[in-house]
């Protein structure tokens, strides 16, 4: 089990930049999230601390051991694919036993850990199968199993349950996780998806064209985004933007906007000029008595909420609002925002101005 | 109720599908059963006419098997006097066929010797062929190789005139490098020829194999090669034996260099066969016994590759 430390790590194609300087840190046992969209880098970086792709500078340290230029048979990192490549021409058991055979393993001791390892994952009953016919579910296991059963400093994991449908996903992202709790080894696993990085994840990087836009536990990517683009990218429905232009002032704790004056988190930075104002939707509330009026343009009915799209002089803004509050098209109500979590954001180079919240938080 | 199915095609389409098959098999296969046929007539017979077709019949269409054609295939043979046949009595039923003629058998004929020199000149070519071209092909199809397009349309070209518009250069070349009539030197020649494909079928059959497979081989701890020798071969090999067939069936059926670059230490059974000359005209049975025989490494070969061979012609367009 080992800690990764990435150090200005670049990759490029030929004139293509797959990976800006980034540097993070994996702790030992952490269940690491690589989040963006996709050709944002996220699986070069992964690639990269594998061995798979060699950096073009930088280091990445496991264990305090410099490794970048390593095969990545010298690493002891283990890899799961999206498509699970697992050798078509092997039964379950040859799978799961090659990387053991590698290491010159005596047979009976790789026959003791492939069914150490089967009973783990619950495919006793496979092993002798081929993998053709197994089930999207079992393929995973099967990756898993060879990844596991050679107990490795890390396992790296590329969109693992991207190929499984929606209904099955969930399932083994629990069991996923729940394996991860009870082995404790450093995972790194990239996704797209950022529903599935926050439920996971003990921390996040969020890359966006090959730089590293935000790197943090689910709670501080969520509550105090670093960017635009994160606080954008994590959420659904997303996080609200409302354009004004104005000014803020070291240690004010208030902002004009649009001729109404909000409370806002203590602000560390001064700033003018053109500005959004961010908000959360399930941080707006809906009422008659507040001064600043929207149009309600329509709602959508989600069960125990609602989330009801507005017209504001800031542009359109999404709230999330109980299902019992009643909300009509046409109708113009008042918002309120809940002051502790808005973010304000320097809308040309979408960085989030540092405040109260954020601090401690933002780095760069 | 009246059923349509997508993929099922109906009984007339079946019924309509399968005569269609199986008479253009029977019209593809009378020269091939005519052959086989004629190689166990007796000279007499080979050239009658009506054709006599019907195996130990009495009719008019009918003749008597014999195995003459293969005893002169196989052997050489000379006329004796009527004292030395009295006093020598035959030794086999092979001597006993060659007796109606007042001949005897003195010794084999060189056929044995060409067939096996096909053997050798065949499979030896094809194995270098498969072989670099697997190399080659791998390495097209997984790293960046400076030129990778040219050079790749360079192996191409070599096909791009019949190889026979090269015979003059490379007769004088092998003349020069003592390749002429060798067993090395006409191996080498089919490899070259044989290359350029065997290079583009395979690199479209590696070009399928995801990559994945073998970076899974490379992180459990395998070297490249290990990688490549364990987990893209086993894959691979339906490619392989459906270029190792094409590749055969070329440096097998070869006829125009053989004629020209080989005389007689290297002589494959192209060339030789219709040299088969009887006595007092053409041994038909015999020539037909040869071809007989010619034919078969290459149908047992392709018979045992065949479940490849399938999937190997539609390469490119079905993926697991």
């Amino acid at each position: 089990m080992a800690q990764i430390v990435i150090k200005n790590l670049k990759k490029q194609f030929g004139d293509f930049t797959a990976v800006q300087e980034s540097s993070f840190t994996i702790e030992d046992g952490e269940f690491f999230m690589l989040l963006g969209p996709s050709g944002c880098g996220k699986t070069t970086t992964l690639r990269m601390i594998a061995g798979l792709e060699r950096p073009t500078s930088g280091e990445i340290l496991l264990d305090g051991e410099e490794i970048s230029q390593r095969p990545p048979s010298e690493r002891d990192i283990a890899f799961v694919f999206q498509m699970f490549a697992l050798y078509p021409h092997m039964n379950v058991r040859k799978n799961i036993s090659y990387p053991l055979a590698s290491q010159g393993m005596p047979r009976a001791q790789i026959k003791n850990k492939v069914a150490e390892v089967a009973k783990i994952l619950g495919i006793e009953d496979i092993l002798d199968r081929p993998v053709g016919g197994l089930s999207g579910g079992d393929r995973q296991r099967v990756a898993l199993g060879r990844a596991i059963v050679r107990e490795p400093k890390a396992f790296m994991m590329d969109e693992p349950l991207g190929a499984l449908d929606a209904e099955f996903r969930e399932h083994m992202a629990e069991e996923l996780r729940a394996l991860h709790d009870r082995m404790g080894a450093t995972t790194v696993y990239v996704t797209h998806d950022q529903l599935e990085a926050m439920q996971m994840g003990d921390k996040i990087v969020v890359m966006n064209n090959a730089v590293v836009e935000q790197f943090g536990t689910p709670q501080e990517i969520y509550d105090k985004p670093a960017t635009m683009f994160v606080a954008d990218f994590i959420g659904s429905p997303s996080m609200n933007f409302m354009k004004f232009h104005g000014k803020v002032a070291g240690g004010e704790s208030a902002v004009d906007m649009h001729g109404s004056r909000f409370s806002v988190p203590v602000a560390r930075e001064p700033f003018e000029g053109d500005l959004a104002f961010g908000v959360r939707p399930e941080h707006i509330q809906i009422s008659d008595a507040a001064a600043y009026r929207a149009e309600v343009l329509a709602t959508e009915y989600l069960g125990t909420t609602q989330i009801v799209t507005l017209n504001t002089a800031g542009g359109e803004v999404k709230a999330r609002v109980s299902a019992q509050q009643v909300a009509r098209a046409g109708e113009t109500v008042g918002l309120e925002f809940d002051p502790k979590s808005v973010t304000l954001f320097d809308r040309q180079t979408g960085r989030a101005l540092k405040s109260e919240l954020n601090e401690g938080v933002l780095h760069g | 109720m009246s059923s349509f199915s997508v993929n099922e095609p109906s009984k007339r389409t079946k019924w309509f599908a399968g005569t269609l098959v199986i008479g253009y098999a029977l019209i593809t296969m009378i020269p091939l059963v005519w052959i086989a046929i004629t190689g166990f007539k007796s000279p007499a017979d080979a050239i009658a006419y009506p054709p006599k077709y019907i195996i130990g019949s009495d009719s008019k269409a009918g003749f008597q098997p014999t195995l003459e054609g293969y005893v002169n295939l196989f052997t050489t043979r000379t006329r004796q006097t009527q004292e030395f046949l009295d006093a020598n009595p035959p030794e086999n039923w092979a001597d006993e066929i060659v007796r109606q003629y007042d001949m005897v058998i003195v010794g084999p004929s060189k056929f044995g010797e060409r067939f096996l020199n096909s053997v050798i000149i065949g499979f030896g070519s094809t194995f270098l062929s498969v072989f670099l071209g697997t190399l080659a092909a791998y390495a097209f199809s997984r790293f960046k190789i400076p030129l990778a397009d040219d050079l790749l349309f360079f192996i191409l070209s070599t096909r791009m005139m019949p190889p026979i518009a090269v015979a003059i250069p490379i007769f004088l070349m092998y003349r020069q490098l003592g390749l002429s009539d060798t067993h090395l030197g006409m191996i080498l020649l089919y490899t070259g020829v044989n290359i350029s494909l065997a290079v583009w079928l395979l690199k479209s059959f590696i070009d399928g194999i995801p990559t994945e497979y073998e970076e899974a081989a490379l992180i459990d701890g395998y070297t490249r090669f290990q990688a490549f020798y364990k987990v893209v071969l086993p894959q691979a090999a339906t490619g392989i034996a459906s270029t190792a067939i094409f590749c055969l069936i070329f440096a097998w059926n070869e006829y125009a260099f053989a004629v020209l670059l080989t005389t007689a230490n290297a002589q494959t059974a192209p060339p030789f066969i219709p040299t088969i000359i009887g006595v007092g005209g053409l041994d038909w049975p015999a020539i037909a016994a040869g071809v007989t025989i010619f034919l078969l490494p290459v149908m047992i070969f392709t018979i045992l590759l065949r479940k490849h061979l399938l999937r190997g012609i539609t390469f490119g367009a079905v993926r697991k």
